[in-house]
């Protein structure tokens, strides 16, 4: 791997960008490999890439069944934060949070990770209240969090309706200050080319089609491609996560939704933090091309399509016209939807399963691409070891049947409620 | 947009409704079912990539209980019933 630099890019400056060598290989599938990871997103490569760095594993391929970061690695609204109350959650999502400060160095890749500020709109004094308790919960855990008035809301952010008329008023809100943005995209090249550079095959157009079973042992995987041995797969699917467990004869406690997002055009700098609302259900921030990107909920039913329907994007944009008058003005320019694993719980199953060598991670929700590298990081090492990280334990499949759910909301089990 | 065709009130739009999930869950028996069943019926879903049995709500109509048959990778629905009643056009 050829490393980019400062002299790098002078170099090949001097040669008109030309000689620029390929960030990873397209190598054929080999017969067999030691790990096989199906799903070449962000959590799917970086497992990879820290099975390489971590564990000394490097006979490993990728399986992707369309391009590298085309599922929602590529389809999300870029925000990273580790604002969760539940312990359980915190340490794991904080621990992601570190992984995301130094993931440019690591990789050699600049992912563009921008700690701007996650803000949290309070719309009640009781909300207040809990957002308080929140943010004590985080900084016992070992996060970061401060509580802002309505005054400091409206100097970090001008353009939100902070009068005391507005149609939600804003009472105060929690802000994480090193939660942010980050390029997504560059997210899966970056451990894409790190994980290509330390041997890991990464091979995309090849779906796979079946799971091989004998005795209870995962012994490899059928592809469009052909089959390919391996001992142990992992699956880092999102929202196919239901139906890679089918193949292996698993009904799972997820179900699968749209959720679709959106950009206006693009715009001067106008917006430098992250506005979310969860009484409203928005978040906006802006990308660094000058488009505002904005989501909000679910369609609210089961699908696999990448795309959802008008009433949810009218929802969407009558919020933060809502919170934001002066962005009425804007012309809408692109919307796209992504497939979410929604779980029973909210929250995500990075798990062992009952057949022998074969991993689960996935019920990310919406929450998938924050934990990127922590999810990556712990799914090797439980991959690596059969045996769950220190720090997601409480994440195993059997929470669900043991009653140990970690409901951060307290929604229960309905899916598209989280 | 959704159209669901409601089988009292004709064809709906979308947003006349309420999303209630799964039609192929039944209720274990208050006395008899194990601990697992329960389980498996609060928590576990097929969540079948293509065709999908559920029930949509009428809310802002009669405000009964429609069942779908819908292919969740098209948006395509493909028949609709009365709650307990058998739908057509193949598929599960």
């Amino acid at each position: 791997m050829t490393r980019y630099s400062i002299f790098s890019l002078a170099r090949n400056a001097l040669t008109g960008h030309k000689n620029w060598p390929q960030a990873w290989r397209s190598p054929e599938p080999k017969p067999e490999y030691d790990v096989i990871i199906i799903g070449a997103g962000g959590h799917g490569l970086g497992t990879a890439y820290y099975l390489a760095k971590n564990h000394g594993t490097t006979n490993i391929a990728v399986l992707e069944k369309g391009w590298l970061g085309g599922g929602n690695t590529g389809r999300n609204t870029t925000i990273v934060r580790a604002n969760y109350e539940r312990t359980e959650n915190e340490l794991f999502y904080e621990h992601s949070l570190k992984l995301w400060e130094t993931m440019s160095q690591d990789l050699n890749f600049n992912v563009m990770f921008s700690q701007r500020g996650v803000i949290n709109l309070a719309h009640s004094d009781a909300q207040v209240d809990a957002f308080q308790r929140r943010g004590n919960a985080m900084i016992l855990n070992g996060s970061d969090a401060m509580l802002l008035n309505p005054a400091e809301i409206k100097a970090r952010a001008p353009h939100l309706d902070c009068s005391a008329d507005a149609r939600f008023p804003i009472k105060g809100g929690l802000l994480q200050p090193r939660g942010g943005t980050a390029r997504h995209d560059g997210v899966a090249w970056g451990y894409a080319r790190a994980a290509d550079a330390r041997g890991v095959d990464i091979i995309q157009n090849c779906e796979v089609t079946g799971l091989d079973i004998s005795n209870g042992q995962i012994t490899g995987v059928q592809t469009t491609r052909g089959a390919i041995k391996a001992k142990k797969v992992g699956i880092a699917v999102a929202g196919h996560t239901g139906h890679l467990a089918t193949m292996a004869g698993m009904r799972l406690p997820i179900e699968s939704h749209v959720l679709q997002a959106m950009v206006s055009e693009p715009v001067k700098p106008c917006l430098d933090t992250v506005i979310t609302s969860g009484a409203v259900h928005c978040y906006i921030s802006q990308s660094d091309k000058g488009e505002l990107v904005m989501g909000g909920d679910l369609d609210f039913y089961n699908s696999y399509a990448q795309r959802g329907n008008f009433p949810r994007i009218e929802d969407v944009v009558s919020s933060v016209i809502t919170m934001f008058p002066s962005f009425s003005r804007l012309r809408l320019m692109r919307t796209w939807g992504g497939v979410m694993d929604m779980s029973m719980d909210g929250s995500p199953i990075i798990s062992k399963t009952p057949t022998k060598g074969f991993y689960i991670n996935g019920g990310w929700c919406y929450g998938g691409f924050k934990a990127t590298p922590g999810s990556a990081w712990v799914f090797a090492h439980t991959i690596a070891n059969d045996e769950p990280h220190e720090l997601n334990g409480q994440y195993r499949l059997e929470r669900f049947q043991q009653g140990h759910m970690i409901d951060e909301h307290g929604a229960g089990p309905t899916p598209g409620a989280h | 947009m959704l159209e669901i065709k409601c089988p009292w009130c004709g064809p709906r739009a979308q947003t006349e409704f309420s999303y209630a999930g799964d039609a192929t869950l039944t209720r274990p028996s208050l006395d008899t079912a194990t601990e697992t069943e329960w389980y498996e019926h609060v928590y576990l879903r097929g969540n079948p990539r293509g065709p999908h049995d559920e029930l949509w709500h009428h809310a802002a109509g009669c405000r009964r209980f429609v069942k779908v048959r819908r292919d969740v990778t098209t948006h395509e629905i493909i028949a609709t019933a009365g709650p307990h009643e058998h739908l057509g056009g193949g598929g599960k």
